[in-house]
């Protein structure tokens, strides 16, 4: 049901890289559970209002007062290659 | 020293207060248990037992095992993820801050399957659980640690997460209590989000007093999640004796076939002991709960995909493959830092919610979750609970669901309903059967469901049940008593 080609489709936009038997696992794996996922498909459910949240709320606030939050060097502690007080990455675009 | 383990959370904390046990060796007698823990049940376990003097508040001088899930500042939490191995957070989530403030402290955390995504605690990166009953079998997951250690012997009570299950199934395939408390009754402010719209945190203790007690300290609404609201009035230690008056809903659609058969008897045993207290059992029907494992399996890996974006070694955690561009780097630090079960779900979830399939899935998923809702408010208002069986099985085997994500997924079957209609409901420890292979008898974990905030009523006709199961009281703790003896329960 899903095939090798979307298997990697949705591997890239998951930033996933995925080994061939991996690819090939999770084609197999994915269209088992799409399989049992699918029998929802078939119910009509015109004009039902889907559930994002279960606890009715609307419009929580809070006043809107400064307060303190998370000084830099601890918000950096964590960071992989922190670097004058900013996250580090690779070029987005490297020429290797 | 064993004198003092014995003691239930209620009674110890009610002891310490009266300055006839000191806090300080109490915490130090859990903190040897904890030590010697042969399960993997921990992955972090603090390294002072600290000064404990007599800590004021009504969980004062107890120590708490808090799943890996929840962060806390000044020790390490990976969410069971190579991802996060030697992440330190900035902060401590507001559920272990309340605990903290009632004078609970933590004694360790516990082991996962990773980002909270299993039935069997297989998926850890840091290894499996073995369960307390029979360490050649699975404690359940997610919080599997959790519900070992407190079944094992090593925590006197521990906070877990349940999404779809994840604090009963685990409850009942260790022999414990285990409470989901409804969706918003307890801040998720620091616990590693999963799915956020089911998430909930809640207790893991050896008895339902001691679930009271430890959800009276954590409910509240908290300003750091907007959608936490608290439990209007609190929660009190129950007393209930009986359960004359109430009525108790078994789902008409219940696959009593899908159960084995020692699950069931213990089931069906159960019911004529509600009876036995004046409870009435009569049959409701949940037409849409058949559709509860589809409902939730798109549902819950598409919030994950979304959730776990974050992961992309950029500002914790770890990196791998900076030396190339950064699309690169993003991929490798993903590729290695997940598990195969978290990437299974990251990719289910990233299909469902991919252009042109939203709706089919997404979409036609939460349309059957307000069904779903819609069928439990519909019982409510014939009976008082909901129950089933809390797992169809026993304790599997480690390694026999393996290989068929689909089997695993199943076994949630009884508790994935619950958690979509964001209702509150327990697992109590109901009596003993083989499984079905045969070998030495596993504790049944019995599920009763309350509508939503109705968790002081849930806790008192858990109470009265406790009392006449005796489970609490016969059962023997496996772990102390060597592998694989287990005496003979109710």
């Amino acid at each position: 049901m899903i095939d090798r080609e979307q298997v990697l489709h949705v591997a890239r936009l998951a930033r996933l890289r995925l080994s061939d038997q991996e690819v090939e696992k999770m084609a197999g794996e994915l269209s088992g559970i799409l399989e049992h996922v699918d029998r929802i498909g078939s119910l009509d459910l015109e004009g039902v209002e889907p559930t994002s949240h279960v606890v009715a709320l609307e419009n929580v606030w809070r006043a809107d007062e400064p307060r303190p939050s998370l000084p830099q060097a601890v918000a950096l502690a964590n960071a992989p290659e922190p670097q004058d007080g900013a996250f580090r990455v690779p070029s987005p675009q490297a020429d290797a | 020293m064993a004198g003092v383990l014995d003691l239930s959370v209620a009674e110890a904390a009610a002891r310490i207060a009266a300055t006839e046990l000191s806090a300080a060796e109490y915490f130090a007698a859990w903190h040897e248990a904890a030590l010697g823990d042969e399960l993997n049940a921990y992955l972090f376990q603090v390294d002072h037992p600290a000064a404990q003097q007599a800590i004021d508040g009504p969980l004062g001088g107890i120590p708490v095992a808090v799943k890996d899930i929840f962060t806390t500042a000044g020790s390490p939490t990976t969410a069971g993820s190579r991802i996060l191995e030697g992440y330190q957070p900035p902060y401590t989530a507001t559920a272990v801050r309340r605990l903290d403030a009632a004078g609970a402290r933590v004694l360790g955390k516990t082991n996962m399957d990773e980002f909270a995504m299993g039935s069997s605690n297989e998926n850890s990166a840091y290894g499996p659980v073995l369960n307390p009953w029979d360490r050649g079998r699975v404690p359940g997951g997610s919080s599997g640690g959790s519900a070992a250690a407190v079944a094992g012997g090593l925590a006197p009570c521990a906070l877990g997460t349940d999404t779809g299950g994840s604090i009963r199934q685990p409850a009942s395939l260790c022999g414990i209590v285990g409470l989901k408390p409804t969706y918003g009754a307890i801040s998720r402010y620091g616990m590693i989000a999963f799915a956020s719209s089911l998430d909930q945190c809640g207790p893991l203790t050896r008895d339902v007093t001691d679930a009271a007690l430890l959800l009276a300290a954590l409910e509240g609404r908290d300003s750091c999640d907007s959608t936490s609201v608290g439990i209007e009035g609190g929660i009190v230690a129950p007393s209930r004796e009986d359960l004359s008056g109430l009525r108790f809903g078994v789902p008409r659609e219940l696959a009593r076939d899908a159960v084995d058969a020692g699950v069931r008897e213990v089931f069906e045993a159960t019911l004529k002991r509600i009876e036995g207290l004046g409870g009435e059992i009569t049959e409701v029907g949940l037409p849409n709960a058949e559709h509860g494992i589809s409902a939730y399996y798109v549902i819950a890996p598409a919030e994950a995909s979304s959730n776990l974006a974050r992961y992309d070694g950029v500002r914790y955690g770890m990196r791998a493959g900076g030396d190339g561009d950064l699309l690169e780097m993003y991929e490798t630090t993903r590729s290695q830092g997940f598990g195969d079960e978290v990437k299974r779900r990251i990719m289910l979830g990233t299909y469902a919610l991919s252009s042109g399939y939203y709706d089919a899935y997404y979409g036609q998923a939460q349309k059957v979750r307000t069904r779903i809702a819609e069928d439990f408010r519909a019982a409510f208002a014939e009976v008082d609970f909901v129950v089933t069986p809390t797992s169809p099985s026993v304790a599997f085997g480690l390694g026999e669901k393996t290989d068929d994500p689909l089997a695993m997924y199943l076994n949630d079957f009884f508790t994935v309903p619950m958690s979509l209609a964001g209702i509150p409901a327990i697992s109590l420890p109901a009596g003993l059967a083989a499984p079905e292979g045969g070998g030495p008898q596993l504790p049944v974990g019995f599920q009763i469901a309350a509508p939503a905030f109705a968790e002081q009523k849930l806790l008192e006709a858990s109470f009265a049940l406790e009392q006449a199961v005796g489970f609490a009281a016969s059962a023997p703790v496996p772990y102390l008593m060597g592998n694989g003896e287990v005496g003979a329960g109710d």
